[in-house]
């Protein structure tokens, strides 16, 4: 079976660390693996999405609607917009962050205030303060790392495998923040 | 080695482990990372060229002194190239010579979604289209024996999803070809009319004996499942249909886009009762089949508009509808924007202050389009915003001389913006023509130009000398602003709109994303101060909002320009 993750933000945000982690543990794991980035227009500040598939044999590179089975979102508005392609019972990790799009900013819309209740109504959400754990772990861009520790509860490889991965894409200066930052991820509400 | 690769850094290692020894390129969404990736290898000497055209001529005198040699491009940096395309066809080569050209169906990044296959049958060159990583590799490999094989350039075509979707490869060593010294040959490499007029049935006999390899070629690969009707796809296709029918269904997949074979797709068409063919954008295997007098079915039930997917390919067979959530809220889009800090910005500003008409091009500074400056008027293709204000004042004449510009940045204006000042200077319109330099070519990730003073390893190099150049078509009017200071660009704009003759305006200030740009202490709002007038908000910066009346700056984006500072009657940013 082939497992489909989507990892969504807004350009700029680090999603890219993110699925190379991401990529890098799942090979290692053994498994058919394929990551579909973006590049180009969409990383000035709009919104930008990554998609994970794993299994046996892989060929699609990119996941449709209904197709997901995790969504990380490093912005909660971001996880509203991508929430059509979560499989029925798949779940979203968000980040409680908000950044206000353009067409907000402006002043020609409205961020939509309540937008994390309504999503808990209709999908299993787990949402964290992401920004706050990475500024703990002593660096706000390690937003993507705690992300990627809140998803390592819901994938069957042990946390050691996880940091070997990390060592292996940071550079060494950063490695004790993210592993930091990892933890937690993983560890936030126990 | 096993690796997890996206398909531009497989193309490269291919390039690499088939002794690729010169790559010439111009950056362009989905192609650039090609280079990129090449150019970390030292055995591959790199190099942005100013553009496609020129990096397509420096790979065929690479080609002719006997190296192997590649230029990449996205599919319209191919019409640039397309003079010399048509052409390198009727010399062929002498080392392997291999085209890659991206296109980006469903405009990711694109001003257009034209489909480069039908060049690869216009220039009659041959054309592999790989599926995944692997595929690129390998097919990159065998692009530069068949180029050799055949006496002919040979086309690499990605899309987007393959070009940036990591999937797993194996990599081999590096095998050197054995150097081609160059033999005078004029009938093959002057291409005048009595030596091309021998070239061309050559060229002609060529697509047939590749027709021929088609017909048996690994590449090209029947899948015959139990399901009674047949697919015939290729590319990133092939991955949907397969996703979709898994082992079950007939596919037959072609690795060799062009030429087609045709006895294989008639021995294919007979062992299935139907046919589908599943293609991107335009009817182009469909065109062929039913050439061929074989009723198949595409395009009546695929969409030529845009990508297709796993779940346009079920949907098209009727198979089932996903089952998915969505939220009651209108979720307000996204669009990309110009950074905080962005130099272009305080241009724009002005422009759109002055009520300026401005003939636009494509680059970063394209987003100044978007609300709320609302600056731009025309993009057409690079270069276009020079000499379509040319055309602009010279139908509008005194009426809009003085009320229109046009904007470039310094990688487009170096890529084919000089052509249009020199018809400007040459043929007398009273232009104004903004050049708006931030040091790096900023849309396709940061590489370096001609004007920057770098190559592509980061080395120094010649550093073309704008306001020089500028002089030496014939523009005595040159100005250089810093588009930081509001009054100074407005007070330069002026003057050199009411000049009577042709002007350039050089809008200078490095990219804030640059690493050797220090970003400044970021701003801040007092709060009683402000009185909520709104002026800084006309910037559209987006570390610029209202909070509860009152200006707010997001100090994690902002950094310290002070351009909303100079909009700021009330002196409230500090
Ligand atoms: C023929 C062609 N080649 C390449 C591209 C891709 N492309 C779009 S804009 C651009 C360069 C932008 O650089 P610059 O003019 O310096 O402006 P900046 O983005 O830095 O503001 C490139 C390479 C294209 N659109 N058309």
């Amino acid at each position: 079976m082939t497992k489909s993750i989507m990892i969504v933000g807004v350009g700029g945000q680090g999603s890219l660390l993110a699925s190379t982690l991401l990529g890098k543990l799942l090979v290692t794991e053994g498994y058919d693996v394929k990551v579909s980035e973006v590049h180009g227009m969409s990383q000035r500040g709009g919104s930008v999405v990554t998609y994970v598939r794993y299994g046996d044999k892989v060929y699609s590179p990119i996941i449709e609607k209904g197709d997901a089975d995790c969504i990380i979102s490093f912005e909660k508005l971001e996880a509203a917009r991508w929430v059509q392609y979560l499989k029925k019972d798949g779940v979203i990790i968000t980040n409680t962050q908000q950044i206000d799009p353009m067409p907000v900013v402006i002043g020609a819309t409205e961020y939509p205030a309540d937008i994390l209740t309504e999503l808990s109504q209709k999908v299993k959400v787990d949402a964290l303060d992401a920004l706050s754990l990475a500024q703990q772990a002593g660096s706000s861009r390690a937003v993507n790392i705690v992300l990627m520790g809140r998803l390592a509860r819901q994938l069957d490889i042990p946390t050691e495998k996880w940091e070997d991965a990390l060592r292996a894409v940071v550079k060494p200066q950063f490695v004790d923040i993210n592993l930091k930052a990892f933890e937690l991820g993983y560890n936030f509400g126990l | 080695m096993r690796e997890l690769l996206i398909g531009n850094a497989a193309v490269a290692r291919g390039l690499y482990e088939a002794g690729c020894s010169i790559v010439s390129s111009y950056p362009g969404t989905p192609s650039t990372e090609i280079t990129e990736m090449a150019a970390k290898y030292d055995e591959i000497y790199c190099e942005w060229a100013p553009n496609e055209k020129v990096a397509m001529e420096v790979a065929f005198g690479a080609s002719v002194r006997g190296k192997r040699t590649c230029c990449c491009m996205k599919h319209v940096g191919l019409n640039v190239a397309a003079d010399p395309l048509f052409t390198l066809s009727y010399t062929g080569v002498n080392g392997g010579l291999v085209i890659c050209v991206a296109d980006d169906p469903g405009m990711h990044s694109s001003q257009n979604e034209q489909d480069s296959r039908h060049y690869a049958k216009a220039s009659k060159i041959p054309m592999l289209e790989p599926s995944d990583s692997a595929e690129a590799l390998m097919f990159t490999k065998l692009a530069f024996e068949l180029s050799e094989e055949f006496d002919t350039p040979v086309f690499i075509k990605m899309c987007t999803r393959v070009a940036h979707s990591q999937s797993i490869v194996e990599t081999s060593e590096r095998v050197l070809p054995e150097d081609k010294p160059y033999e005078k040959n004029p009938q093959k490499y002057i291409m005048v009319p009595a030596n091309a007029k021998l070239r061309h049935p050559f060229v002609e006999e060529r697509t047939r004996k590749l027709t021929e390899y088609a017909e048996t070629a690994e590449i090209n690969r029947e899948e015959y499942g139990d399901s009674d009707f047949g697919i015939i796809t290729t590319g990133t296709c092939y991955q949907y249909v397969k996703e979709v029918f898994g082992e079950s269904v007939s596919v037959l997949k072609l690795g060799m886009i062009h030429p087609m074979p045709v006895e294989r797709i008639k021995s294919f068409a007979d062992k299935v009762k139907k046919v589908y063919i599943v293609e991107e954008l335009d009817g182009f295997i469909e065109t062929h089949v039913k050439s061929l007098g074989i009723d198949c079915i595409g395009k009546e039930m695929f969409s030529n508009i845009g990508e297709l997917s796993q779940l346009a390919v079920a949907t098209a067979f009727g198979l089932d509808e996903p089952q998915f959530a969505s939220v009651d809220t209108n979720v307000p889009g996204r669009p990309p924007v110009m950074c905080a800090g962005c130099p272009h910005r305080g241009m724009y500003y002005t422009l759109a202050k002055n009520k300026i008409t401005v003939l636009g091009d494509i680059g970063c500074y394209t987003l100044g389009s978007m609300p709320p400056l609302n600056a731009l008027d025309t993009t057409l293709c690079m270069g276009a915003s020079v000499s379509g204000l040319h055309g602009y004042n010279k139908a509008g004449g005194k009426e809009t001389e003085g009320k229109t510009v046009c904007v470039i940045g310094d990688s487009t204006f170096m890529h084919s913006g000089i052509t249009g000042l020199v018809n400007i200077s040459y043929n007398a319109s009273n232009s104004t023509v903004i050049i708006l330099d931030n040091s790096i070519t900023g849309m396709t990730g940061h590489q370096q130009n001609p004007t920057t003073g770098y190559n592509i390893k980061g080395d120094p190099a010649a550093k073309i000398d704008l306001e020089t150049l500028c002089k030496a078509v014939g523009i005595n009017r040159v100005r250089v602003v810093d588009p930081y200071n509001l009054a100074e660009c407005d007070a330069v704009l002026k003057e050199e709109l009411s000049a009577e003759e042709p002007s350039v305006i050089i809008s200078r200030r490095p990219c804030v994303l640059l690493k050797s740009v220090k970003a400044k202490p970021a701003l801040t709002v007092s709060k009683d101060d402000c009185k909520s007038c709104k002026m800084c908000m006309k910037l559209g910066c987006p570390a610029i909002s209202m909070h509860d009346g009152k200006a707010d700056i997001d100090a994690t984006l902002c950094v310290g320009c002070g351009v909303c500072t100079q909009m700021c009657k009330f002196d409230a940013i500090k």
